[in-house]
């Protein structure tokens, strides 16, 4: 039986605090000037939580609005106020910073993040009203430190701040004196990846009505590292996430590919739910705090806010077939192999033509295509391009080889099979992903039959090979139970039947073996 | 920065009148960028480039020059596809620009 999307949730983080102290174009700028105008002039140009939440872009990735509607919306998006600031959204939230360096402190086991103590006493009202904190959150959370030992640690180098702009409220210490894998920064990167997961994971299993136990197996496929100075990348982030989650039956593992981890992470799933292994497998991934304002010099100047401002976060449920959810279809793999060649046309070839001429299918018989979704507001500046629309064509000239389309109705196709780019750049988080949950609810409503999901990474980033990378699937409507479940009976019936025969034939082994005394 | 400094020390090693070099970019923009760097030096002045005029012979590879010398079938395996795809006027003129003004070979 193949394995169904049972959920999704999708969140953001608004982090410009964290944007200006960990993002790596500020540290590096930072490093090369520190007196440098972009730095001067930043808290100038960040976005406040209201502004952010009413941009167009992220209030369609917590669903408040369709990509449809986003396409509607005039651009630039991040001029005014075009639609309604929604905290909250059918898929998820968009979790202020104050509140978030809480949940940084509630998922550290070590002793590494602290709060002042008269930060911590403000917000703890705000967070008890928050619908996925608890009362042990609230208790785990504690009174809070004194503001001269976290300036202490400061001073002693021992730890990195978090600011409310001026305001220091907190700090992340380093976890070992002389291991570079452990040092603050590292801390701060991978409990905020951490932290935004929990998140993530906690809303898909309310807002989808699953209880925690249910789950038995975690895939976590963001792009940090954690380990020591031993295992560089050793894990386990998903065993970590879980434990904040009441996932108490699960255990679970870390999937890497660059942007094509998630959708390596959720073949994964479908093979382990599919071979029967596991019942219910989450695929998760949290943000990367690296990424943020990732272009903002560009964004800066060219008279821009720094736009990305968020950590991204998702959380995907993958589960038996209940005759109901979108399938994921195990045998529409298409995959770049080694021997595949990196030229995009080499790429697309793999993940999108491939897999339909094994299965039969065209180009156009797929309703919409997932591909790398980042904002082009986001990217523009830097000289990247629109990347969505990019893909799209890219797909719709493969069409036009194929003699499926005319070269003349490329625009066409784009418009009908493509959506508009509405995820932040976080590296993992754009990559097909962020749409399961749009072609999940249409294809639900009977809107939609089929969407390919598709991930792409660039390998070369690590130094380790040149090759390109991708991974992609189609999910499909469920087409019902009936049929599974009269092959399971037909199944039954002939194991019934040759224990019978079994049994039958050792009676007579044994009255023969009887007879013979 | 890395290909910048590649290219300077390729510049170096080989002599420059041994050297053409072809961009793959995919926007205009950054395509005239990449064409001014190894021409007339990086215009941000953040890589090893910057400052330095080595004034190579820059293309696109969507520039009739280029995909003339190409084989066919080959052109048909790799590149079809992004023909149709680019705006291969724009990127031309972008490049050419560069070249025409500060190309030295």
């Amino acid at each position: 039986m193949e394995p169904v999307i049972r959920g999704v949730s999708y969140v953001l983080v608004h982090a410009p605090n964290l944007l200006v102290h960990y993002g790596t174009t500020q540290r590096l700028e930072r490093h090369k000037d520190p007196d440098s105008p972009y730095l001067k002039d930043i808290y100038r140009n960040l976005r406040a939580y209201d502004t952010a939440l009413a941009y167009p872009p992220y209030q369609t990735y917590i669903g408040n609005l369709t990509p449809a509607e986003l396409e509607q919306v005039a651009q630039p998006w991040y001029e005014g106020n075009k639609v309604e600031p929604r905290r909250f959204g059918p898929y998820g939230e968009i979790l202020p910073e104050d509140e978030f360096y809480a949940w940084m402190q509630r998922v550290d086991v070590f002793d590494l993040v602290w709060l002042e103590k008269g930060f911590l006493a403000e917000i703890k009202d705000r967070l008890g009203s928050h619908p996925l904190w608890t009362e042990e959150d609230t208790n785990i959370l504690g009174a809070g430190k004194d503001r001269e030992a976290i300036v202490k640690r400061l001073e002693d180098g021992s730890a990195v701040p978090l600011t409310l702009g001026d305001r220091l409220v907190g700090c992340v210490r380093r976890a070992h004196e002389l291991d570079e894998n452990l040092k603050a920064e590292v801390m701060a990167e991978n409990t905020a990846c951490k932290a935004s997961a929990v998140l993530a994971l906690r809303t898909l299993l309310k807002t989808n009505g699953v209880d925690a136990g249910e789950i038995e197996y975690i895939i976590e496929c963001s792009e940090e590292a954690c380990g020591d100075m031993n295992q560089r990348g050793g894990g386990n982030f998903a065993k970590a996430i879980g434990e904040h989650c009441g996932c108490s039956q699960a255990t679970g593992s870390d999937t890497r590919g660059f942007c094509a981890g998630p959708a390596h992470a959720l073949v994964e799933a479908a093979a382990l739910v599919k071979a029967g292994i596991f019942k219910n497998v989450v695929v998760v991934g949290g943000g990367a705090v690296a990424k943020l304002g990732m272009n903002g010099r560009e964004q800066v100047a060219k008279g821009m806010p720094i736009l990305e401002d968020v950590l991204g976060g998702f959380a995907v449920l993958i589960s038996q077939n209940d005759g109901r959810n979108p399938i994921i279809r195990t045998d529409s793999i298409g995959r770049h192999k080694i021997g595949s060649g990196s030229s995009p046309q080499a790429v697309m070839q793999a993940l999108v033509a491939e897999p339909l001429d094994r299965l039969g299918l065209r180009i156009t018989d797929v309703d919409k295509y997932a591909v790398e979704m980042q904002i082009p507001e986001f990217t523009e500046p830097a000289g990247a391009g629109n990347v969505p629309a990019a893909n799209y064509r890219m797909i719709a000239a493969l069409a036009v080889m194929r003699k499926e389309i005319e070269r003349k109705d490329i625009p066409g196709f784009v418009q009908r099979h493509g959506l508009p780019g509405f995820a932040p750049t976080q590296g993992h988080i754009p990559s097909g992903v962020p749409v399961i949950g749009y072609a999940r609810d249409r294809i639900l409503a009977g809107e939609m039959q089929r969407a390919m999901i598709i991930g792409k990474g660039s390998l070369f980033l690590a130094r380790m090979t040149n090759l390109f990378d991708g991974i992609s699937f189609l999910i499909e409507a469920n087409p019902g139970l009936r049929e599974e479940e009269a092959q399971v009976d037909r199944e039954t019936i002939r194991r019934l039947i040759a224990e019978s025969m079994r049994k039958l034939a050792e009676a007579l082994l044994r009255e023969q073996e009887q007879g013979g005394e | 920065m890395e290909n910048q400094a590649r290219i300077k020390e390729l510049a170096e090693t080989e002599g420059t009148e041994n050297l053409v070099v072809i961009l793959g970019a995919s926007e205009p923009e950054s395509a005239e960028l990449a064409a001014e760097t190894v021409t007339a030096g990086d215009p941000t002045y953040a890589g090893p480039l910057s400052g330095v005029q080595l004034g190579l012979p820059v293309y696109h590879i969507m520039e009739p020059e280029i995909k003339e010398q190409i084989d066919e079938t080959v052109w048909e395996e790799q590149m079809a596809m992004m023909e149709m795809v680019l705006e291969a006027e724009a990127l031309t003129e972008a490049v050419k620009k560069m070249r025409d003004a500060y190309s030295k070979l």
